[in-house]
């Protein structure tokens, strides 16, 4: 038998993105691009490992989650309270703050997860968003339990530590996780959970571990984005993880194409700068068409393709060889 | 004791305009099996289209309420025909975010200042606000204003679902829909017609919350919508008597809560119980036990 993963031009690709990213990064220490660019350059990417993270949970493994802002709240929250307790940290603040958003959103996944998995489709989706509506409520009396949290005044004095470079790094090792995760046997195991919950079961697949598994690595995902997030505008508010923000995970998710890593990038990036993008191009006279011309741009994309940008399709070189194409 | 009864009437009051927008969203679901986010919208819509008969065209009150519910079926309709319709046969969630694209349109397009501008109107009031006393609870005429309208318009939709061939054919297109095209029934039709019915409930919701918290912005539908949209889940989605309980328990729920433990937990006290439901009885307090086909 063949081996099923043999080195192919998919490290070709990791290596053309890493130098491209490596390049932009130069650019910054050369000055040559603004602090406003920048900063969108980092948002797009923390968008993109937030929707990579949904994606796991609703393109993969079929779990409707209306609720996924909360997690990146919870991360968020959780990392910007951690590097406030280690000042002196220096360098290793960042990551500390991002493992310690990520376990607690995971062990709050789990601990919701457990319970209002069992239900499916869209009660699922409700149940989640229930959920995110009681974190929300929670952030804005966060105040009367940890004083520095702020409430619904919002926390301030967030240092700022993330960089492009923390931000590519992430985001790199995040979509190569991903798409070793889910072409593996693991991965097979969701997405048969996404085609079929009781034909899974009936060939020996635990659905309720694997959804819960999908559902707490999506969520830790969605911390470490949160505290990336935190780190980036220094300044967080309840407002910031409502509804609304679930929301904007989803379409994303969507239009890039639900079960496809690919998608979910494009759509991330493409949104981040089409959003702000806009900002720039209209003249202020138009601004405030901004958002009325993003949902009619959503709309199309879905009357023109129901699927998504991308399908269920991925770039050739983040597929195993044997996915591909001879 | 009577401040209780006081803010259960207080907490129905909300929990009828709930149940008009909450009718909406489960006789779509019920018929076509979308969540349509862009409910709570038509809902908004409805109060400014009373806002402007009352304030701008001197229109008498019964006669805007009509106004908001004409405009808001054709809104609903127009919504069906452009944005759902060309998605029936994609995938579910298609039609979802079109839904929500269409709900951030009419957020923002509504917003822009030659529409309705984006500031906070006061809505006018039609007639002097009145308060009468019994067994000292006070309630307003706005308050039996909104009680008589809301029931009335349940009753006539409880008929006319149950009474009326139209009615029947929704029933039919709800249960099956290539069996009720077999029985000679315009499908189409009857989706754009349970569109118009329940974006004429939103649009008459409309009008009597802006009556009762006289203050409306575009984004006013945001939050009721989706306390409306619980409340036809607790219910029981598809369920018609079920979206009117689970609304008024809704509205019922968030002025106790309000009011008794902390105005800021308003909202959490409403989705804390909704998860237990869907936990206990996961289609909803009035819903059948769906049986999984293999």
């Amino acid at each position: 038998m063949k081996k099923v993963r043999e080195i192919g031009p998919g490290w070709w690709a990791l290596v053309i993105i890493v130098f491209f990213l490596l390049l932009l990064q130069g650019l910054i220490i050369a000055g040559l691009v603004n602090p406003y660019i920048q900063t969108i350059l980092c948002y797009a990417g923390v968008v993109v490992i937030s929707a990579l993270g949904l994606n796991l949970i609703y393109g993969y493994t079929g779990q409707f989650s209306l609720g996924h802002a909360a997690f990146y709240g919870i991360g968020a929250y959780t990392s910007a309270l951690i590097t406030r307790l280690l000042p002196g940290w220096g360098f290793f603040a960042l990551p500390l703050g991002l493992v310690a958003g990520a376990l607690v959103a995971g062990v709050i996944a789990f601990l919701i997860g457990l319970p209002i998995l069992r239900l499916k489709s869209d009660y699922l989706g409700i149940a989640t968003l229930g959920f995110g509506m009681i974190m929300n409520v929670l952030f804005k009396n966060s105040d009367k339990v940890f004083k520095v949290m702020g409430g619904a005044a919002g926390m301030r004095g967030i240092a700022r530590l993330t960089t492009f470079l923390w931000v590519a790094v992430i985001a790199v090792l995040a979509v190569v996780m991903l798409r070793n995760l889910v072409f593996s046997a693991v991965g097979r195991a969701l997405v048969s959970i996404r085609e079929d919950e009781l034909a899974a079961e009936a060939v020996g697949i635990d659905s309720t571990r694997y959804k819960t598994l999908g559902f707490v690595i999506g969520c830790m995902l969605a911390g470490i984005a949160g505290g990336l997030y935190a780190h980036l505008y220094t300044y967080l508010n309840p407002d910031n993880f409502d509804f609304l923000k679930s929301i904007d995970v989803l379409l994303i998710v969507v239009i890039g194409g639900l079960g496809s890593i690919s998608g979910t990038v494009i759509a991330g990036v493409g949104w981040a700068l089409l959003l702000e993008g806009l900002r720039i191009v209209l003249p202020s006279a138009v601004q405030e068409w901004r958002m009325v011309v993003y949902p009619l741009v959503l709309i199309v994309i879905m009357l023109v393709r129901s699927g998504g940008i991308m399908g269920r399709n991925e770039f050739d070189f983040l597929k195993p060889a044997d996915y591909r194409r001879r | 004791m009577t401040y209780f009864l006081q803010q259960l009437i207080n907490g129905l009051q909300l929990g009828f305009v709930y149940a008009l927008i909450a009718l909406g969203y489960t006789m779509v679901y019920g018929i076509v099996r979308l969540i349509n986010f862009a409910h709570g919208d038509v809902f908004m819509v409805g109060a400014y289209l009373g806002f402007f008969a009352i304030a701008s065209w001197r229109l008498p009150f019964p006669v805007a309420i009509v106004v908001a519910m004409v405009g808001c079926a054709l809104l609903g309709v127009l919504i069906e025909r452009l944005a759902y319709k060309p998605l029936r046969r994609a995938p579910r969630i298609s039609s979802l975010i079109t839904a929500i694209g269409v709900s951030l349109f009419l957020e923002y397009f509504t917003s822009l200042k030659f529409v309705f501008g984006p500031y906070f109107r006061a809505y006018p009031r039609p007639f002097a606000v009145r308060t009468y006393e019994l067994a000292g609870i006070t309630i307003s005429n706005i308050q039996i204003i909104v009680f008589g309208v809301a029931l009335v318009l349940m009753v006539a939709l409880t008929l006319f679902v149950n009474r009326t061939k139209t009615g029947l054919a929704m029933r039919a297109v709800s249960f099956d829909h290539q069996t009720a095209a077999l029985m000679g029934i315009n499908v189409n039709n009857v989706i754009s017609i349970t569109f118009g019915i329940g974006a004429a409930l939103a649009g008459a919701g409309g009008v009597l919350y802006g009556i009762a918290y006289p203050q409306i912005n575009p984004f006013m539908g945001i939050m009721p919508g989706l306390k409306a949209f619980v409340a036809a889940v607790l219910g029981g989605i598809g369920i018609i008597p079920g979206a009117m309980l689970g609304a008024v328990i809704m509205g019922v729920v968030e002025k106790l809560t309000e009011v008794y433990i902390s105005s800021t937990l308003r909202d959490a006290g409403a989705f804390a119980i909704l998860i237990i439901v869907l936990l206990v009885r996961p289609s909803g307090l009035l819903g059948k036990k769906q049986k999984e086909k293999v």
